[in-house]
């Protein structure tokens, strides 16, 4: 395993669409460069914009109920919108026709090596020399497909859904961004460029998760998500010079090639492993740094479903599979992973059973299925880990840009006649269903396809993965080891226990979402009623394609099991290359095989928990009985509890940011800055070059005196150095 | 030296009264209020520097001092002083305060010391390479012969001559900045 | 009688540093400058007892040196006199810079 000595031109796709590789990201960055000079070209003319005044938008309802909008309707389309709309979703589209091409090629070859571009080089410092390469794999070209394309339709969606932001053009330019960066995360041929996309990313998440900064509560969102990522990215960091430091290498190929020499669960491997993931708990959301994904529902919904459901917050699974040599190396650090993942998907499933906000409910799932990826690339079966992470971007995007159709309805509704009720609570929605016919049948699709319910996406690679890690439970290096000292085998199970518990949860919380939101009678209010209108085409397009992608997407891998409906296990060749070695390596050499039988039992056993999560719901659940938001009476007891999130915030901020804030003001802010730094560095300077030049000045007094004293000295001193020498 | 001149302890006695006389009105010169007081205590001095020299040997030197610094320079000193109408005690501070005659006379004995030290070890001995010193003292037994003035002559018009000849140009500047520099300026103001 | 005049133009030397450093006059100064210098004449002189004539000569440069000083450097003192009516160090600070 050691393809980096392949020489760039010799690779089979050196002569094909593939060597234009460079341009994936480049195109994205451009219509960054333009629709960023027109934003602040916009902003020039149309003189400081008072964001909070115009953005008269989707969210303002939810968020800003309590602004007091005197200009509703003032809301006026930003001059260069034409072109943005142009340039912005245009350089996607671009990008992904390019992705395609690039896709079919590699479809044509034999991807036994990865397909390396070097660029430039980038830090030739001493031992350390690394250069900008771009590397072409199977794996990134999933997750490019995915970004081009889910991105692509999302970006139309918000031609649609931001058609009035007067920050328009500021909103497409760090979309854009956003991708060009998310490509350089996936694309990136060593961990210093790929932690470049990685941070990238998670700038142009701060961006917009405070898109509209006017208001203090998105600002703060957007502090929020950047400040937990840091954490994750000092885990990221250690991890990098551990690896420079043992490994003596950067780049992906090298490390996995040098990692594979390491000792069987030895502790550099392990230390490696776990500082990587402590990055992935950061970028993906995990325990305990996962509180900052639903308060990131403050940005747009688009970027909602872009950055915090499909693409970014899979980074952390992107980067287990990519790292796939390092953690099948560290059985401990990958039991961590699972556990950890499981944890997390329970978690969030509890939280959000009770949550009101519709993003809310959306945001806790995806906590829970990224919970759920994490358990699959923790168990080594990185196939299914990356499975569950393109089906999860297709119906979740599904889910969130249906979401932000269904808020932009109602911000419609409550637009047009002045009210300022919550727009995403879904006690003031109801009844949806005959207003928005094609929202609500595509969200049902989505929302089958995350309970898993057969045939549907998410049942494909949600099977695959609690089967994989009953598979592991009984014959795989992780049964061998133990974490905490808890056998791994006892582990694995209870952690697919935690699965199928979870999987019960999300078919009742995502039925529960759509029964309150489109079922039942409507609770909007009796004037708002008639302006409920199905969004326009440009956004329900995208999420018909959604809609298929998330039906249907299951076909990319389908089981042995079900092999008569569709060639079985498609991308589990294609990703062969690049994960098989440490999938092997986890489940000792041989594939994962369970008995037919065995099979048949774990598959039905998931139908059953997913319909019956469904039945259940649509049983206990009464959509009738709600009350609108402002007339609903507080919860009690465990209700209460679940809604305010386990206080996990309120914890938080007791535990760690109150504490800080109390060292900061005390310590570091009274005694340290005002202290030493403004007294001792600061003052103390300014007093020691006055010093100096008092000092100065007394040399050049224009006296005589002085001066033949300073003489006298001299001589004196220099003839004692010449007497006494 | 001349011993036939002088009885060698009348030599020493003439010796020691001149050094002392110049060392006292030394001092008196620099703790003298008055201007013209410390004028005089400096001629006194020079005068007694001209009577040391003629006893070391250079009566011309001794002659010139006389002329030069006593008739001419310190005349123009007290030319100076009268012209200025500085003859009486100024009003302002003239001398520094305690401390600073204090640390003075500290410094200036701390001078004395290095100097004296330095030649306790012979360092200008060292210095002067041993060859140059027979040579100075074959010149000096040259001297007795050729009178007074003729030693002094010799090498200043053929060794030194270009410096004697700079020391002219020197002193034409000298006088022509000193005019223009003394000029009032009329027209200007 | 050499080690002796060589101590009195020490001594003489130093006076004049002294008269320097605790006069403010600028005549005075001056004047303790003259004096330094006939510390060095003593010092030309005596030892050129034992080195030759050379010695003298350098006297005679030196003087020639001193007078062209004091007429410059009077000059000066009278110029300066009548721009500030005093030739008190303290109250002049032309060099201040």
């Amino acid at each position: 395993m050691n393809p980096a000595m392949i020489p760039e031109g010799a690779h089979p796709l050196a002569s094909t669409i593939a060597r234009f590789v460079w341009l994936l990201p480049l195109l994205p960055l451009l219509g960054f460069l333009i629709n960023g000079t027109l934003a602040m070209l916009g902003v020039a003319k149309v003189g400081p914009a008072d964001p909070s005044a115009g953005h008269g938008h989707a969210e303002e309802h939810g968020h800003g109920a309590a602004h007091g909008h005197d200009d509703h309707g003032h809301a006026t389309r930003h001059k260069f919108a034409p072109i943005v709309s142009l340039v912005g979703p245009g350089v996607l589209v671009a990008t992904f026709l390019l992705a395609s091409g690039i896709f079919f090629a590699m479809r044509g070859v034999e991807m036994e090596h990865p397909y390396i571009q070097t660029l430039f080089a980038w830090m030739p410092v001493g031992d350390l020399q690394l250069n900008a390469t771009l590397l072409l794999d199977p794996l990134s070209m999933v997750m490019i497909m995915v970004i081009t394309g889910v991105g692509m339709l999302i970006h139309v969606f918000s031609v649609g859904y931001m058609q009035d932001d007067p920050g328009y053009p500021r909103y497409f330019a760090y979309l854009n961004l956003f991708v060009f960066f998310m490509l350089m995360l996936v694309l990136g041929g060593s961990y210093p460029l790929l932690f470049v996309g990685w941070e990238g990313v998670g700038l142009c998440s701060y961006l917009l998760i405070g898109f509209w900064f006017s208001d203090k509560a998105n600002a703060d969102a957007g502090k929020k998500a950047f400040i937990v990522n840091r954490i994750g990215d000092f885990g990221f960091l250690v991890a990098m010079f551990l690896m420079f430091a043992n490994l003596g290498t950067l780049d992906v190929q090298g490390v996995a090639a040098k990692a594979a020499e390491l000792p069987m669960g030895g502790v550099i491997a392990t230390a490696i492993a776990l500082f990587l993931f402590l990055g992935c708990t950061g970028k993906s959301a995990q325990i305990p740094l996962y509180v900052w994904l639903p308060d990131a529902m403050a940005g747009p919904t688009p970027v909602s479903a872009l950055i915090h459901a499909a693409t970014m917050v899979t980074a952390g699974v992107y980067l287990v599979a990519r790292a796939s040599g390092i953690f099948s190396m560290a059985p401990v650090a990958q039991l961590t992973v699972a556990t950890v993942g499981a944890l997390t998907a329970f978690f969030a499933a509890t939280i959000g059973l009770k949550q009101w906000d519709i993003k809310k409910v959306l945001a806790y799932s995806t906590v829970s299925q990224l919970g759920y990826m994490f358990v699959g690339v923790g168990v080594g079966a990185y196939t299914a880990g990356i499975f569950h992470l393109v089906t999860h971007a297709f119906f979740k995007a599904l889910l969130f840009l249906g979401s932000g159709s269904v808020i932009f309805a109602m911000h419609a509704a409550y637009h047009a006649t002045h009210n300022h009720d919550d727009a995403q609570d879904m006690r003031n929605m109801g009844g949806l269903k005959k207003h928005m016919p094609v929202t609500f049948y595509l969200m049902w699709i989505a929302t089958l396809a995350i309970a898993g319910i057969p045939l549907f996406s998410g049942f494909f690679s949600k099977d695959e993965i609690l089967s994989s890690v009953f598979a592991r439970a009984h014959h795989s290096t992780l049964a061998e080891s133990s974490l905490l000292g808890i056998p791994g085998g006892t582990l694995l199970l209870v952690i697919y226990g935690l699965g199928l518990a979870t999987a019960l949860m999300t078919a009742i919380y995502m039925t529960r979402m759509m029964l309150y939101t489109f079922h039942g009678p409507n609770r909007t209010g009796a004037a708002e009623e008639p302006h409920l209108k199905e969004a326009p085409w440009v956004m329900t397009g995208p999420l018909v394609v959604l809609g298929a992608l998330a039906a249907f997407g299951g076909w990319l891998n389908v089981p042995a099991l079900l092999g008569a409906i569709g060639p079985v296990g498609g991308l589990e060749h294609w990703l062969e290359p690049v994960v098989g070695e440490a999938t092997l390596r986890t489940t000792l050499g041989e594939p994962a095989h369970l008995s037919h039988s065995v099979e048949l039992m774990l598959v039905s056993t998931a139908i059953i928990i997913a319909v019956v999560g469904i039945a259940f719901a649509v049983w206990r659940l009464k959509p009738a009985a709600l009350v609108p938001k402002k007339d609903a009476p507080e919860a009690t007891g465990f209700d209460r509890v679940l809604e305010n999130k386990y206080y996990v915030d309120e914890g938080y901020d007791a535990a760690i940011v109150q504490p800080t804030v109390n060292v900061s003001r005390a310590v570091l802010w009274k005694g340290f800055d005002a202290g030493i730094i403004d007294g001792l560095f600061v003052n103390g300077s300014a007093l020691l070059a006055r010093a100096f030049g008092w000092m100065g000045s007394q040399l050049q007094t224009g006296q005589l005196g002085t001066y033949a004293w300073v003489l006298l000295i001299g001589v004196i001193t220099l003839l004692g150095a010449f007497t006494f020498r | 030296m001349q011993p036939n001149l002088f009885h060698p302890l009348a030599y020493t006695f003439t010796f020691y009264f001149f050094g002392l006389t110049a060392l006292a009105s030394a001092v008196a010169f620099v703790t003298r209020k008055s201007p013209v007081a410390a004028a005089m205590w400096l001629v006194n001095v020079m005068f007694c520097l001209a009577g040391l020299y003629v006893m070391l040997d250079a009566q011309f030197i001794g002659a010139i001092q006389v002329l030069v610094y006593t008739g001419a320079i310190m005349v123009v000193f007290l030319f100076v002083i009268m012209l200025l109408n500085l003859g009486h005690v100024s009003d302002l501070l003239d001398a520094r305060g305690k401390w600073g005659q204090l640390i003075g006379l500290f410094l200036g004995l701390g001078l004395l010391a290095e100097v004296m030290a330095l030649n306790r070890h012979n360092t200008i001995e060292r210095m002067i390479p041993p060859d140059l010193a027979a040579k100075a003292a074959e010149a000096a037994s040259r001297s007795a012969a050729g009178g007074v003035i003729g030693p002094i002559a010799a090498p200043l018009f053929k060794e030194y001559l270009l410096a004697f000849e700079l020391t002219s140009i020197l002193l034409l500047a000298a006088i022509v900045g000193a005019v223009v520099l003394g000029k009032r300026r009329t027209n200007a103001r | 009688m050499l080690v002796e005049a060589l101590a009195l133009s020490a001594v003489l030397f130093s006076i004049g540093v002294v008269g320097v450093l605790t006069r403010r006059n600028a005549i005075i100064l001056f004047m303790c400058v003259e004096l330094m210098l006939n510390a060095v004449n003593l010092s030309f002189v005596a030892l050129s007892t034992l080195y030759g004539a050379a010695g003298q000569v350098f006297v005679v440069f030196t003087m020639t040196v001193a007078a062209a000083e004091a007429a410059v450097g009077l000059a000066i003192i009278i110029a300066i006199f009548r721009h500030v009516k005093t030739v008190n160090l303290q109250n002049i600070n032309l060099l201040k810079g």
